[in-house]
């Protein structure tokens, strides 16, 4: 599992510190188990990031060493302690899951590395948990279904049925949809999550129809996800209990839903920090070099992940390659100036982004291809609910 | 011959990974204190397995409650709640851990050794599962997420923080551990236990209660594996319900049957083999469970005798 | 709770009670006749779904599919039992478990390097991506009414295959006493394979019939094969009758547990300490009518004879 993915390019443009001749990034996510295929769509956005950066920064190679959480925490806690202990890695990045994170956090923090989740954001991890070496790329799971709140009650939307994964993240993701939105909650449904998860929701399905609801909330991230769609048509509710979803319908999904010509999903609608049509230089170059290496369009996975590269090349870059000077490192990465993908952005005390969350809207691009692209803007600058609970300021 | 090969593989044991840890690489210690830990819950297995015949497909079960009887108590440690348990004596979690699984094993033993054969695996399974289940509905204790333990059990003389000092102690556990099973084997107990492995009838029929004699292995066994778990969790810090799924049974299973079961040094073997074979496949290919599947099926198929009975020429006692 | 939802649940259930059949039916067959536990039954259960997914988009045509595949995985089912189960039947069940836990690690991480990780959503073709309007002003989707009506064709393939053919006596005197049939001349190597593939071809169509539900996906197989065991265990292993039976109580009783048990809980608790629970004890549910069924009768509901 241990793949160096930049070769050599010391031929020397910059004085090489004696210390160090490689910048040592452990990233760890889910390359086995069905997961995977969100796991392969951050390597390849790591991998891409690496070719843009040319494989160096300040005259270091940068070397990706990648972990498999195997969608387990157990697991995932057992890669990043071999990454911080044997790789001796100066960064840790990646997590998909928020219970992987949450096992993880220790072996990577207790060694004075930083962390950088560019997925999972749990609640504990915003607050309490909070930690000056632990960065986010992403969001605090809140964050984006209390966007979609907002937009149920812009919509008017008067009473909702709501599913998720019984997991961090799941529990999460209700939390947040719950703060914002103002209507009815008729009905909920936790399902069996991990390695051996529910994916026959017609008991559920059959629930939410029955409650009368004025439309459907869900979180199925992954292959979960489009199981989700494809049952949700054959059942018919694509008009009786329309579909609104975080971190479900995305470039993972759409191309296999689009290949077994899913079209109820075609117009649903879903909120993110991130979506392929934003317009800034970084997300065309991002998209665009993307598609023509990969073929497809990159989700949001992808798009967190090439912004935690390039924050820490940055960062590198701002210190001039001494890693050895943590406080430099950090206050650059505090900065949040690399140029990220989805536009500007700031880190709160927390170091969880301040930024703006987006509804995006399922659509055909010129070409046929099912994608997504910004509708409104639903919150401008968002901070997460816990960075008052975190002692950081 | 058997004898030597024990005497060499504990002397190893003690030996290597210091070594390592000091020499070469820190990550290894780590790898070496997984190593005892499972082959303490290896060699507990093999006492109701490879001398009592009976196929626990469930041991993954006792491992999980012994690890969750540290994480619960030091989580209300720190959190508050549920006084009577809070606590981070070492000496009181292990009780608990040995205490519970023992319990556990006791309560589920009633029922399932009343099955025989291929019943008997699944029921056990579905006893592990159960508990599985229970531990992910209990929201206080991260559910399925799992729990982080944040101390380690105290104990006196001993400081779990320090890997090589941990390391000590389930190198210790497991040398007690194995001479405990030795004693139990060749004891009129265990003569009784072999005995009914082989025929049944015939213990019965010299008026031996089976039932109770494989109860009480049930249970001891259940509590070694709960105390293997006890350090399991002080090892990972953290703890999950997944570390009692049925596939960490079956591998549980796989490193008895890998070192040479009925053997005294046999799952220890097994278990060194395991780790390092996971090891070393696993940063090797993103598919290791290929090559490591297809050396699980060779063994059963081809090494009948597991390691023991390659290193020693002779095949575990059958 | 009114009634069409409770018809349309107990539906689901009876749904996800013939797809475990299918299952279960070549387990209880393979170990009643072979005396083989077979742990990687379900991976035949996905590899029926992966082959019938590429088959889908090769032929156009789901139906079409689902027939060309059939053939396919009671083959790999065949090389299973030859290469792995017929050197381990005079083994004891210990090995059987291990040598299976190895295939199944073997066939997934084959499934992975074929198809990749991230599964395939299997297209229906129009007729079957609607839904109907049962008696009453039930709706249910179509697909999930074949699904049911395919079942229940298998199953009653299965019982007149079993009870009124030659090759089903064959089968229930082997299930009974090995020795008096391959006494009798017949190729008992011959008719092992055969049971085997059967097996095989059963457990591969319920995997061809969920995947245009959920979809083929690596680890599909591991989800079903402790419910199927707990099937065979609970109807009496062998018993093709009691693995029917089990195997529709089982999967009403999880359809329902997981629909109503949190209404049930309502009554006696705070609907917060329903919702938490409800969800573990229906996910256990399947695991404790295991084991009172086999502490009052260790030999399940329907054991077979006496071998």
């Amino acid at each position: 599992m241990k793949k160096i993915v930049s070769a050599a390019l010391a031929a020397s443009l910059m004085s090489v510190p004696a210390w160090a001749e490689s910048v040592k990034i452990g990233f760890v996510t889910t390359l086995t188990t069905g997961a995977a295929v969100i796991g392969n769509d951050m390597k390849n956005a790591v991998d891409l990031a690496v070719e843009h950066l040319g494989g160096e920064v300040a005259g270091l190679d940068i070397e990706v060493i990648y972990g498999d959480d195997g969608f387990a925490p157990e697991t995932g806690k057992q890669v990043t302690d071999k990454l911080v202990k044997q790789d001796d890695v100066d960064f840790v990045a990646g997590y998909i899951w928020s219970h992987v994170l949450l096992a993880s956090r220790k072996s990577v923090l207790d060694a004075g590395k930083f962390l950088i989740s560019t997925n999972a954001g749990p609640s504990q991890m915003a607050g309490k948990l909070c930690d000056q070496n632990f960065f986010s790329t992403s969001w605090q799971n809140d964050q984006t279904p209390m966007a979609m709140g907002e937009v149920l009650n812009r919509q008017g939307v008067k009473s909702l049925y709501i599913m998720a994964p019984n997991y961090a993240a799941g529990k999460d993701m209700v939390a947040g949809v719950e703060r914002t939105f103002k209507g009815e909650i008729l009905g909920k449904d936790l399902t069996k999550w991990g390695a051996d998860a529910q994916l026959d929701f017609s008991a559920e399905l059959a629930k939410a129809k029955a409650s009368g609801a004025d439309g459907i909330f869900v979180f199925y991230p992954g292959a979960a996800g489009g199981a989700f769609i494809k049952q949700y048509q054959q059942a018919g509710l694509k008009d009786i209990l329309p579909l609104y979803s975080v971190f479900t319908v995305d470039a993972i999904s759409l191309p296999k839903l689009q290949e077994a010509n899913f079209e109820a999903v075609l117009g649903s609608r879903t909120t993110q920090e991130w979506d392929p049509t934003l317009d800034n230089e970084a997300n065309k170059k991002f998209v665009g070099d993307f598609k023509s290496k990969y073929g497809t369009y990159p989700s949001y996975y992808a798009a967190q992940s090439y912004d935690a590269i390039m924050m820490i090349a940055d960062a590198v870059e701002a210190v001039d390659g001494d890693l050895s000077n943590k406080d430099g490192i950090r206050a650059a990465m505090k900065e949040a100036d690399y140029g990220s993908v989805r536009g500007d952005y700031t880190y709160g005390n927390n170091n969880i982004p301040i930024q703006n969350f987006y509804l995006r809207e399922v659509v055909k691009d010129g070409d046929g291809t099912w994608t997504t692209k910004v509708v409104e803007t639903v919150f401008e600058n968002h901070q997460d609910s816990f960075a008052a609970e975190c002692s950081l300021n | 011959m058997r004898a030597g090969l024990t005497v060499l593989v504990m002397v190893a044991l003690a030996v290597v990974p210091p070594l390592l840890y000091w020499y070469a690489n820190p990550f290894y210690l780590d790898l070496a204190s997984r190593l005892v830990i499972l082959g303490i819950a290896a060699v507990s297995l093999n006492l109701i397995l490879g001398y009592g015949g009976l196929v626990s497909f469930g041991h993954a079960a006792f491992l999980g409650l012994g690890a969750y009887a540290v994480g619960i108590p030091a989580h209300h440690w720190l959190y508050g709640g549920m006084d009577a348990i809070a606590t981070t004596n070492g000496w009181v979690q292990i009780a608990l851990a040995v205490g519970v699984s023992g319990l556990f094993a006791f309560l589920t033993g009633l029922v399932c050794l009343r099955t025989r054969g291929v019943y008997f695996i699944m029921i056990t399974m579905a006893f592990a599962q159960m508990i599985y289940y229970l531990i992910v509905s209990i929201e206080e204790y991260g559910g399925d997420d799992g729990l982080v333990i944040d101390t380690r059990s105290e104990l006196p003389f001993i400081n779990l923080d320090d890997p090589l000092q941990l390391y000590f102690l389930g190198y210790v556990s497991l040398l007690v551990a194995m001479l405990l099973v030795r004693m139990i084997v060749h004891s009129r107990f265990g003569m009784v236990l072999q005995g009914a492995k082989g025929n049944e009838e015939r213990m019965i029929s010299l008026g031996y209660n089976i039932y109770a004699y494989r109860l009480v292995a049930y249970v001891i066994s259940g509590a070694m594996a709960g105390y293997a778990g006890a350090l399991l969790g002080n090892f990972t810090t953290f703890i999950s319900p997944e570390m009692m799924d049925w596939s960490r049974s079956g591998e549980l299973m796989f490193m008895v049957i890998l070192g040479g079961f009925a053997t005294n040094v046999g799952p220890v073997l097994g278990a060194v083999a395991f780790i390092v074979l996971e090891e070393v496949l696993s940063s090797w290919t993103i598919y290791w469970h290929l090559p490591f599947g297809l050396m699980l099926i060779g063994v059963v198929l081809f090494a009948r005798g597991g390691l023991v009975g390659l290193f020693t020429g002779r095949g575990g006692k059958k | 709770m009114d009634l069409s939802l409770i018809v349309i649940q107990a539906l689901n259930g009876v749904q996800l009670g013939l797809l475990l059949f299918l299952v279960a039916s070549g387990l209880t067959l393979v170990f009643g006749i072979l005396d083989f536990v077979n742990l990687a039954h379900a991976a035949l259960y996905m590899v029926g779904a992966f082959v019938c997914a590429s088959f889908t988009f090769f032929l156009g045509n789901f139906i079409w599919a689902v027939l060309a595949a059939l053939p396919v995985v009671a083959f790999v089912g065949y090389l299973v039992e030859r290469f792995v189960a017929r050197p381990l039947y005079t083994r004891d069940h210990l090995d059987h478990v291990l040598a299976t836990f190895g295939l199944i690690l073997v066939i997934d991480t084959l499934v992975h390097m074929i198809w990749g990780p991230a599964g395939i959503a299997v297209p229906l073709p129009d007729w079957l991506r609607g839904q109907i309007t049962l008696p009453g002003g039930i709706v249910v989707p179509s697909f999930r009414l074949l699904i049911i009506g395919a079942g229940l064709a298998a199953a009653g393939g299965l019982f007149w295959l079993v009870n009124h053919t030659r090759l089903g006596m064959l089968i229930r005197a082997g299930a009974s006493n090995r020795t008096m049939v391959s006494a009798l001349g017949i190729d008992i190597q011959m008719l092992f394979s055969l049971v085997f593939a059967l097996g095989a071809t059963l457990a591969g169509l319920a995997g061809m019939l969920i995947a245009p539900i959920t979809e083929a996906s690596m680890g599909m197989g591991n989800s079903i094969i402790i419910t199927a065991f707990v099937v065979i265990i609970v109807g009496g292993i062998g018993s093709m009758k009691g693995a029917f039976i089990a195997a529709l109580l089982i999967g009403l009783i999880d359809t329902l547990g997981r629909s109503f048990l949190d209404d049930l809980f309502k009554i006696v608790m705070s609907p917060a300490a329903a919702e938490t629970s409800a969800p573990a004890v229906s996910a256990m549910l399947i695991y404790i009518i295991m084991a009172l069924v086999l502490a009052l009768r260790p030999q399940g509901l329907f054991p077979p004879k006496v071998r």
